[in-house]
């Protein structure tokens, strides 16, 4: 092989080289964007629900109330009958099994909804109104062109019959979408067309402002201590081992220390949101400390010695001037971790926030959800609306996320000094 | 009752704090001495001395209190005539008790139950008294002590530094409780379950299924139950799995992590760098479960389909699905630490290296990573500790039967999985099969343990070597 051969080899070898780099980073990106792409492609139609538009006449003889019955008269009032009545005129059925099937294709809840519409104004005995009545879940994912209507009658979930009641409903214009508020209010359900995620963001909102609570003046105090008064001894020395310990070990483990300490020594109530929050606290704890260390470590000794050549004390060197300025990369380093422990599962799953609560929580101490369990549970649901609705559940999930590491960049940002 | 507590302490901490200020200046003047610190310091003494001794007590009482409280109960029930055999019955018959105080029990009340209700409500009365009692008492003794103090003129900025940094040394402890609480919840149920099954038939033992495990009791176990036992614990199966997942994991992770983290430190302008490196940390901060629902959903069925069309059997919880969005997960971490390793290493190296002709790549190949090595290789220990302790993937994508399998179209389990599938829902806290997931939590916590060390280690010594 000549020189000239070699150099142009060697060349090669380096172009190559640079192209493997160039791949994996592409891959590394390609693989962000196909994993977004995938969930926002699955999750946005939940966004919106299928609503039937049915006119409802308010049949005196079938309510036994009054025009301007008041507020406690109405929800005693059964309304199941005047549901029956008005949606089975929604399409010509012919007999008993026609007009089940007919029933089948609104949700569990609208006669709930009809008892709403009767609540928001009680002077609608012996008139007719038209309400957009929620489709049940079938209709819904049909309408949103999510399920296959050539498969063979058997393998569907929704009969030829109920494909005619359709297709009827689409001529007529009676079907359409709206704006999904279940998903936003309610809490979860058995039915898709029902289940939200209200309860879950409530009980992520109080864990989170636990796990907030007692992390941040913990994480900030010890980091302060041990960056500023520690003396260097074997003490000092164990306690910054365990914290880089603490920051590795894997999530789950501290699922077993809270099922163990939290639930079955001190007794908390189980799938609390205050037990997830102490849990949570003391997996973020660590990873606090660390970015809290280290924003304190930047602040040049330049400051602290002005202040104690003017006649502060430690405390006050410390507390007054270079605490402050260490602040935003605080703050920011916090809001990482909380971001993190916004999306942590397992731990969650092990004090039992899998337990199916379709109340939305009222208080820490009231059983809930979060919102990565319900999506753990969700994607465990058989039924084909779920699937949106987890995709959703995540898509809401990660626009906290990126939110919460949005001002956590800002902060650092904008109020961060540089030194150098 | 506790917020109420709270809110006087806080109520008596500010008043106390305007008295010690104004009272300090008023002895000042009228005395007409000179005080060792400014009139606040002594408002901010009273009001540490009034909160903190009170605030403790609190704290541990009602740590203590339900735990006493039920175990005086439970023994009141029993003597008077209660029958329950294990532990689980008597939690019922507490709950019972409790509910009947509160008026929410709507099952028949025998006179055991009436009469234990009737001492529950009598111990909780006692108990409240005391609790409100005694924090009073620690009030005034304390307010009572820190008064004298004040007005001898104490150094009181020099005392309540002295109290605040007992404070903030207090806080660092508690990472140190942390751990100590991790060690003991893992070991005190990973004894009991050493106690039934062998430590050897568990480490090598090659069946896993706790669900044989249904005994109740673990003290009462007959002989055959024993022989049953000791061979549904093999740790085996999952220990390969975990590595076969965690193995696929690395295949995926360390080519791209490293690759795009040579190409970031040595080749990327930093235009590039700015816009790329955020967003492949983007991947670490993606909350698993997402991960696990994509692969569970999406991966999963589509290796599937393309095995069918390549006329393989492919799981539909594969291991290989698990393993690769695993990987993907773990990519910013190998490729962020590499970069960092690589940018520290010295410029005069590559300078050398340069100098006598060698081309760029030829040099990162054979001056700059061997020169990074140990910090790559540290690297990389800390992402497979990652990968191992990694649950909500394999959860969810990876499958429950523990399958001795080196194929990766086939679903196998893992640590992680077995852990939450033993605890999730309702479990009895004495059987095996509970216990047996705290043991492989111990397994867990000390493999990640070494390998962090192992890997800090690694890193530590790199830096050492060039700084």
């Amino acid at each position: 092989m000549t020189k000239e051969e070699r150099l142009k080899k060697r060349h090669r070898a380096e172009k190559r080289f640079r192209f493997y780099g160039l791949t994996s980073i592409f891959v590394a990106l390609l693989f962000v964007v196909i994993l977004v792409q995938n969930i926002f492609s699955k999750g946005s139609s939940a966004f919106k629900k299928t609503v039937i538009t049915t006119e409802v006449f308010f049949d005196q003889e079938l309510l036994e109330i009054q025009n301007g019955a008041s507020q406690e008269e109405i929800m005693e009032a059964d309304f199941y009958d005047i549901m029956i009545e008005n949606l089975i005129k929604a399409y010509p059925a012919k007999d008993r099994d026609e007009e089940d099937e007919l029933l089948k294709l609104f949700s569990g809840d609208a006669e709930i909804e009809i008892k709403k519409a009767f609540l928001n104004d009680n002077n609608l005995i012996g008139k007719t109104i038209t309400l957009d009545l929620t489709a049940s879940d079938d209709i819904d994912q049909l309408h949103k062109g999510n399920y296959p209507r050539d498969l063979p009658e058997e393998r569907r979930r929704i009969s030829d019959f109920q494909l005619v009641i359709y297709d009827y409903f689409v001529e007529n214009k009676k079907i359409s979408k709206n704006f999904n508020n279940y998903f936003f209010n309610n809490g979860d359900s058995r039915d898709p067309e029902l289940a939200g995620i209200g309860g879950a963001l409530v009980g992520s909102f109080y864990s989170i402002l636990i796990c907030l609570l007692l992390a941040f003046p913990v994480a900030v105090l010890a980091s302060i201590y041990l960056e500023e008064f520690a003396p260097k001894n074997k003490i000092t020395d164990f306690i910054e081992i365990n914290i880089n310990n603490l920051a590795a070990v894997p999530s789950i483990v501290y699922g077993l220390l809270a099922l163990q300490i939290l639930l079955a020594t001190i007794q908390l109530p189980r799938s609390t949101p205050l037990v997830a929050g102490i849990t949570l606290a003391l997996m973020t704890l660590p990873r606090i400390i660390i970015p809290c260390r280290a924003s304190l470590k930047a602040v040049p000794p330049s400051i602290r010695e002005g202040a104690l050549a003017v006649g502060a004390s430690k405390f006050q060197s410390v507390f007054h001037h270079v605490v402050p300025l260490a602040l935003p990369g605080t703050l920011s380093g916090t809001i990482i971790g909380l971001a993190q422990a916004l999306g942590e599962t397992a731990p969650l799953i092990l004090i039992g926030m899998v337990a199916f609560v379709v109340d939305i929580p009222s208080s820490p101490v009231d059983p809930s959800s979060s919102l990565p369990v319900q999506v753990y549970l969700w994607s465990e649901s058989a039924e084909r609306g779920f699937v949106e609705k987890t995709s959703a559940t995540i898509m809401m999930l990660l626009s906290f996320l990126i939110v919460m590491n949005f001002i956590a960049v800002y902060l650092r940002q904008k109020f961060e000094k540089r030194w150098n | 009752m506790n917020i109420v507590l709270i809110f006087l302490i806080t109520i008596f901490s500010v008043s106390l704090f305007f008295y010690g200020k104004s009272k300090t200046k008023t002895i000042s003047i009228k005395d007409n001495i000179k005080l060792n610190a400014l009139p606040k310091f002594y408002g901010y003494y009273l009001v540490l001395w009034c909160s903190i001794p009170a605030l403790v007590f609190l704290l541990v009482w009602s740590l203590f209190e339900p735990v006493i409280i039920k175990s005086i109960i439970i023994e009141t029930a029993a003597n008077q005539g209660a029958i329950f055999s294990d532990k689980n019955e008597a939690n019922l018959i507490y709950e019972k008790i409790k509910a009947i105080h509160l008026g929410t029990y709507f099952g028949d009340i025998d006179s055991i139950l009436r009469e234990s209700a009737l001492a529950y409500a009598k111990f909780i009365n006692l108990f409240t008294n005391s609790k409100v009692v005694l924090i009073f008492g620690i009030i005034i003794a304390s307010v009572i002590y820190s008064l004298k103090k004040i007005k001898n003129n104490n150094k009181a900025r020099d005392d309540v530094e002295i109290i605040l940094k007992g404070l903030l040394f207090v806080s660092s402890l508690i990472a140190i409780l942390t751990t100590l609480g991790i060690i003991f919840s893992l070991l005190f149920e990973s004894i009991k379950f050493f106690s039934v099954i062998n430590v050897f038939d568990y480490l090598f033992g090659t069946n896993w299924s706790p669900q044989r495990a249904f005994v109740r009791d673990a003290s009462s176990i007959t002989a055959a139950e024993f022989e049953e036992l000791k061979d549904a614990f093999g740790f085996i199966p999952l220990i390969a799995g975990t590595s076969f997942i965690a193995f696929i994991a690395m295949l995926v992770a360390v080519p791209i992590g490293l690759f795009s983290g040579i190409y970031m430190a040595e080749y990327a302008s930093i235009k590039v760098r700015r816009i790329s490196k955020p967003i492949i940390e983007i991947l670490a901060g993606i909350p698993t479960v997402v991960y696990g629902f994509f692969a569970a959903l999406t991966v999963g069925p589509f290796f599937r389909q393309v095995g069918e069309n390549l006329g393989l059997t492919v799981s539909s919880e594969s291991a290989l699905a698990a393993g690769l969005i695993m990987g993907i997960m773990i990519i910013p971490y190998v490729s962020s630490l590499s970069d960092d390793v690589i940018n520290s290493v010295p410029q005069s190296l590559r300078d050398g290296s340069y100098a006598v002709g060698a081309t760029k790549s030829e040099t990162i190949k054979q001056v700059v990573i061997p020169a990074a090595l140990p910090g790559i290789i540290g690297s990389v220990l800390l992402a497979v500790s990652r990968a191992i302790g990694e649950t909500m993937i394999v959860v969810m994508a990876a499958g429950l039967a523990a399958n001795l399998t080196i194929n990766p179209l086939e679903s196998t389990t893992t640590i992680t999985t077995q852990i939450v599938m033993i605890l999730v829902g309702d479990q009895e806290f004495d059987s095996p099969k509970t216990q047996s997931a705290f043991a492989l939590g111990l397994t867990l916590f000390i493999a990640t343990l070494i390998l962090n060390y192992i890997a800090q280690r690694a890193v530590k010594k790199y830096r050492e070597k060039y700084d």
